[in-house]
């Protein structure tokens, strides 16, 4: 297939933008089905015109590709600049699949300005996916900020009782945290040209080129890569969100709608692991180098690990239960990046997928008990595994991809993720290990509240079992979650080449040894081939 | 036939899908209408586990039409039988002898995880090559004998559950869940390296939590199921840890490599491996129920009895003696962690028999046995005799199989009740259950010639002559607790069986209208478990020339290790006969003191000892009290009270954050506003007061009359005119 004379990346990016303008100029607010249908439409196009990067990218080849680049502000040196690696290609087939999952599974939740609701939702989509296709700082600043004005409406309109709260601080927190990255990149521009303060700058012609900042950031003296790393790091982290930065985010999913919360969880997350990833370890390995910085942010992960099971365990609210649980699965991305290995990395990247695909779902399922019976409180329910067979089946799956069952993908993103930890430490592989425990612990202990037991209350006693439009938009993931689980490898070749150069970029330095591994000779494996212990 | 290895599992995952797709359509059309606990054979059967809930016996002996039940129950035995068929096949394709003298097979399905690992230090990441792990099936003698066991009583139980289950409303939901769990079974047994074998590992356990919390309205099934979960992920926790160690060693986690290389050299990997060792250990501990972590097994008797015969008692706990004899290489290597799992072993076995003398529930007793004599099989590996702990995994099997199910049929023909001292008296009402139970309760007891009597003498006699260089007074004081046990052993199965099958009946007049001997479908698989039991011992017979086959036949599993000479013990023959005399002694003795008490006595000793030492007989009923600690200090201490503190500290410290943030942002404003007000626009306004002062003066001039204007225009005319000419 050959991609490489049409704008695929811009077309995928404005499908959505496209068919938002439409609706605004051409459908009435009084044909809500129309309206569905078409949002509908809008965002199946949008998949399927996002399927091909499948099969058209090359997996062998390093740097970006199906590279679009238009100048914009010649002056200040910005490009329309457009181009994907393997981990923006997973995540961007990651947005257009839940994409289309949010507009399908949003028909009876909302029932309100249905008009304004799906050009939002549609708005939205092309924002993220555009955000992971830039190679302009100054363009991918953009998207990355206009995003939140959807997402804020999405949660202050739509949402629940609490939601200008949460609409607003999750506006404000993440905005603050940008603002911080502006600052960054901002800084990053000068040194480029002229220089700042102390510092002298290249003198080179004004870019906000990734690639050129890039590399031009990797030399800056190492003082200044840790200011910016830092700068950088309270836009990522505040999104991802890192402990201590997490608390919007139970505000902000348990007020947003059901596709709100999806999407929130699913896409909006991977923002800030996708920065880190994109951005901070490539731009300031001295930085990350820096053991006081990476101690600080495996730290940080780790604590969020185990302090997010913790909490999440209390919980009484299904979706700030779930909310919690991300901050916990997002500590184990994080611990991944940050052992800055392939191991590590690769798993951080699957996991960033899993934790999509197995939030994703989770929120979808706590919307469909929400639409009958309006309530997310977990002693609400009980016994629903009578009543609701089905349902409870495709809770169960979920659950247990979310908890790390092997065959499923979770368990491929964690092992992934503590193999590349524990190689550095062992210490960091038993704590985030800890997180395993309780997140069976959270997720059993709910499922038995929802689902175990007698029915005992009467509300629950006629919930209808799940719809065929229900099934549809959670069959999806449950079969990406297994095909993960079973045969990860497609995957793991995606995000291979882009994964090592972002390793290469911070290794080949004083990472530490391994705690156990290679000094018993077996420093390269080959070393016990006297054995025939030797890979094949 | 060696070839369709992939084959022995894909069979039981199909029956899986079958019975569960077939079951969830059927349920969602009709939905489980009527309420459960209809007929007599169904939760009723579990109901006196739960301290709290009434015995429903006397439930109205209706008869629902099952959907589907023909077509469950040819898939979901047929789907086992199939690859039990296939496993026999496969294990005499490639023959016995050729196993025993180290022959495998293996079969590799597909890449699962490649992993390009950058280790060392400075190395570029990927120059070493690509670390992977495949999915590969492996079959050599170890797995031959674990495959050969497991779908052999798996076959039987799927059978023996056809009749048990019969009348309940979740028969498909049963065998679909029993069906993927001989898929997880099968792969944990095949598994060709650490990571399949943890693939199986997890997925018996997830089925273990399915089926004990079958009866998901009780809430003690629930609660169990859930129980089992934790602790064993709590074991999964240590052995995914070893996991890791073991591929940051090696670069691999294929067992014929890892053990060949660590075999070949030694040295180099030594010094990590107790360690690694331990930490496997750890996850032996969770899946076969050893202390500190036995404590999940009890409560899972809350299952149907036909699972805590598979599961509970033949298969899954027995993983982890399964595991650690596959690792024995790794285990030889890290003496120090020998010790520590002869000593668990050891200790697991005498607590949990002391405390299965005072349990009365008939599947409790068997329970804190089947821990017990899992705490043997460790203690035979924590000697290095690691086939004998195999020998007696195979024996165990049998009898236990054969107990528990047994024992289903007794709770079956009581309506559900599982309370020995509301039994008695059942030998003559069922005949067939009872003769195959004794013949079982015999076997466990280690009377001689029958199987356990051979296996657990050949752990005595290893444990025996066991040397532990750290601590050389060990193996004797071992081998005292090992013989301990066994007394207690059979003094606590004497008892179960003179309370369940002698003396008088004590339970109600409708118990005992009601008690039946079991369909055929129940009873062949007792007596083809019981005729097990009586000879499967014959593999190992010691003393005479080739007595012991299953020695000879896992011998292949134990590569001799470089630079270690393997120790071939030839004890006098008198010393090996007196070995047995006193096992034989030591039993008796149990054997006969449970008579004398409890049958003899009518349980007037045994009552009199609990009223002089109730302090005792306390602590022990209670299990020592373990569960209530346990659930104190990590269930409601650690995690629920720990997380709502983090919780709390989470809304208001943590949240301090972005609030404390928005208060000085606040603050700020209100300032900025105040300052605005009164400064900036007292200074703004100020200014504009002075102006408007000053522009008052002009705004006199704007009369609007056009005379005036004129008047100014002239007057201005004349005035610049003047000036012209004055300064010319």
């Amino acid at each position: 297939m050959n991609l490489s004379n049409i704008p695929i990346l811009s077309i995928i990016t404005y499908i959505p933008l496209a068919g938002a303008l439409a609706l605004v100029f051409l459908v009435p607010k009084e044909k809500t089905g129309a309206i569905k249908a078409f949002a509908t439409l809008v965002a199946a196009i949008d998949l399927v015109a996002s399927l091909p990067l499948w099969w058209a990218f090359d997996r062998a080849r390093d740097g970006y590709q199906f590279v679009e680049k238009a100048s914009w502000i010649p002056s200040l040196g910005v490009n329309y600049h457009f181009g994907i690696d393997g981990i923006s290609l997973v995540l961007i087939l990651l947005t257009t699949i839940v994409g289309l999952i949010a507009v399908y599974c949003s028909y009876s939740a909302i029932t309100e300005r249905q008009k304004e609701y799906y050009i939002l939702l549609l708005l939205l989509q092309t924002f993220m996916i555009g955000t992971f296709c830039c190679l302009d700082l100054f363009l991918f600043y953009v998207f990355w900020e206009v995003m939140l004005v959807p997402m804020y409406f999405l949660i202050g309109v739509w949402g629940g009782q609490r939601r200008l709260y949460a609409a607003i601080k999750f506006f404000l927190y993440t905005l603050a945290g940008s603002v911080l990255m502006l600052l960054g990149i901002i800084a990053l521009y000068f040194y480029n040209t002229s220089g700042f303060l102390a510092y002298k700058g290249l003198g080179n012609a004004p870019s906000f080129s990734i690639e050129h900042l890039t590399a031009v950031a990797a030399g800056m003296p190492a003082e200044l890569q840790v200011w910016l790393f830092f700068a950088f790091f309270f836009g990522f982290a505040i999104k991802v969100p890192m402990f201590p930065f997490h608390t919007w985010l139970p505000d902000a999913h348990t007020e947003a709608p059901t596709a709100g919360s999806v999407i929130l969880a699913a896409i909006l997350l991977k923002m800030g692991t996708y920065g880190f990833v994109r951005f901070s370890l490539p731009m300031f390995p001295e930085a990350v180098r820096n053991p006081r910085v990476v101690g600080t942010m495996v730290a940080l992960a780790l604590i969020g690990i185990v302090y997010g099971a913790m909490v999440t365990l209390v919980q009484k609210d299904m979706k700030r239960l779930i909310a919690y649980s991300s901050v916990s699965h997002l500590g184990f991305v994080m611990l991944g990046i940050f052992a800055c290995n392939m191991a590590g990395v690769q798993g951080g990247v699957l996991q960033m997928i899993n934790h999509g695909i197995s939030t994703g779902a989770l929120f979808l399922l706590v919307g469909v008990v929400y639409e009958r019976r309006h309530t997310r409180m977990i002693a609400e329910y009980g016994g629903l595994a009578k009543q609701m067979p089905l349902y409870a089946t495709y809770f169960l799956i979920v659950a247990l991809s979310s908890m790390g069952l092997p065959l499923l993908n979770g368990f491929i993103g964690e092992f992934t993720i503590l193999q590349g930890a524990f190689a550095r430490n062992f210490w960091w592989a038993f704590c985030a290990a800890t997180g395993i425990v309780l997140g069976a612990a959270y997720l059993l202990w709910l499922y038995q509240r929802i689902f175990f037991g007698e029915i005992t209350n009467p509300a629950n006693a006629k919930l209808p079992d799940l719809t065929v439009r229900e099934q549809l938009t959670l069959a999806p993931l449950v079969l990406l979650a297994l095909w993960i689980g079973l045969y990860p490898k497609p995957i793991f070749d995606v995000i291979r080449r882009p994964s090592e150069k972002i390793v290469q970029a911070v290794g080949g330095t004083a990472l530490e040894p391994p705690a156990l591994a290679m000094k018993a000779g077996a420093a390269s494996p080959d070393a016990v081939a006297a054995a025939p212990a030797s890979r094949p | 036939m060696r070839n369709l290895l992939w084959a022995i599992p894909l069979f039981p995952l199909i029956g899986f899908l079958i019975n569960g797709l077939v079951y969830l359509l059927s349920h969602r059309t009709k939905g489980e209408t009527h309420g459960h606990g209809g007929g007599y054979g169904t939760d009723a059967h579990t109901a006196a586990t739960a301290p709290d809930t009434a015995h429903d016996t006397g439930h109205d002996p209706g008869h629902h039409e099952i959907p589907f039940k023909g077509l469950h129950t040819v898939v979901g035995v047929g789907s086992v039988v199939i690859a039990c068929v296939l496993a026999f096949g496969a294990i005499f394709d490639i023959g016995l002898k050729a196993f025993s003298e180290g022959a495998s097979h293996s079969i590799t399905l597909w890449r699962w995880i490649p992993l390009a690992v950058n280790q060392a230090v400075g190395q570029i990441p990927g120059s070493a090559g690509e670390w992977f792990v495949d999915v590969t099936l492996r079959i050599d003698s170890l797995s031959a004998l674990m495959l050969a066991f497991v779908t052999f009583v798996g076959s039987l139980i799927h059978l023996y559950s056809v009749g048990y289950m019969g009348h309940e409303e979740g028969f498909g939901r049963f065998f679909a869940y029993l069906n993927l769990f001989m898929f997880a079974m099968l792969v944990l047994v095949l598994g060709g390296n650490f990571l399949l074998l943890f693939v199986g590992w997890e997925g018996v356990g997830l089925c273990s939590y399915l089926l004990i919390g079958y009866y998901y309205e009780k809430n003690y099934a629930a609660d169990a199921g859930k129980k089992a979960f934790v602790v064993n992920r709590i074991g999964d926790f240590g052995f995914i840890l070893g996991i890791f160690g073991v591929f940051g060693l090696f670069g691999s986690l294929d067992f014929q490599k890892v053990f060949a290389a660590a075999a070949a050299n030694p040295a180099a990997y030594t010094p990590y491996m107790t360690v690694i060792c331990l930490l496997l250990f750890v996850g032996a501990c969770g899946k076969s129920a050893q202390f500190p972590l036995y404590v999940w097994l009890p409560d899972a008797m809350a299952g149907p009895t036909p699972v805590s015969a598979l599961i509970h008692a033949a298969t899954m706990v027995t993983a982890g003696v399964y595991m650690i004899a596959r690792c024995n290489v790794f285990f030889r290597l890290a003496p120090n962690a020998m010790i520590v799992v002869a000593i668990v072993g050891a200790f697991t076995a005498l607590f949990a028999a002391t405390i299965g003398v005072a349990q009365n529930d008939i599947k409790k007793v068997l329970a804190y046995s089947t821990v017990s004599q899992l705490g043997y099989m460790f203690l035979a590996c924590g000697v290095g005799a690691f086939a004998e702990g195999m020998f007696h995994v195979t024996t165990h099997a049998f009898f236990k199989a054969c107990l528990f199910l047994g024992a289903g049929s007794v709770i079956h023909a009581m309506g559900g009740e599982q309370d020995i001292r509301r039994m008695g008296g059942l030998a003559g009402k069922i005949p067939r259950t009872y003769r195959t139970f004794l013949i079982a309760t015999l076997t466990i007891s280690g009377v001689p010639f029958l199987a356990a009597f051979f296996s657990k003498d050949a752990i005595k006699a290893a444990v025996f002559h066991a040397e532990f260089q750290a601590v050389p007074w060990l193996p004797k004081l071992l081998y005292a607790v090992a013989l301990f046990t066994a007394g207690l052993t059979a003094f606590y199965m004497f008892r179960l069986l003179t309370l369940t099958f002698w003396g008088h009946f004590r339970g109600t007049k409708e118990q005992e209208h009601h008690v039946h001997e079991s369909p055929a479908t129940m009873t062949i698989p007792l007596i083809v478990l019981a005729f097990l039991s009586i000879v499967s011992g014959y593999v190992g017979v010691p003393i005479i020339e080739h007595g012991d086959r299953i020695g000879e036949f896992l011998r292949p599993i134990r590569l001799p290790i470089a630079g270690m000479p393997e120790r071939v013990h030839h004890a006098p023959l008198s010393i090996e006969l007196g070995l047995m005399a006193a096992a034989v002694a030591v039993a008796s003795i149990g054997i006969y003191l449970a008579w004398s008490w409890y049958s003899k006595g009518e349980g007037r000793t045994p009552a009199r000892l609990a009223a002089e030492w109730p302090g005792v007989y306390r602590a022990v009923a209670h299990k020592y009290f373990v569960d209530e600690a346990y659930e104190k200090v990590f269930v409601r201490g650690l995690a629920l009270d720990g997380g709502r503190f983090l919780w709390e500290v989470d809304a208001t410290v943590v949240d301090l954050i972005p609030n404390g943030a928005a208060a000085v942002t606040r603050g700020a404003s209100w300032m900025a506003a105040a300052f605005d007000q009164y400064v900036v626009d007292g200074l703004v306004n100020g200014v504009a007061y002075a102006l408007q002062s000053l522009f008052q003066l002009f705004r006199r001039a704007q009369t609007g009359r056009v005379q005036n204007y004129a008047l100014v225009m002239g007057g201005g005319l004349f005035c610049l005119v003047a000036v012209y000419l004055l300064f010319r």
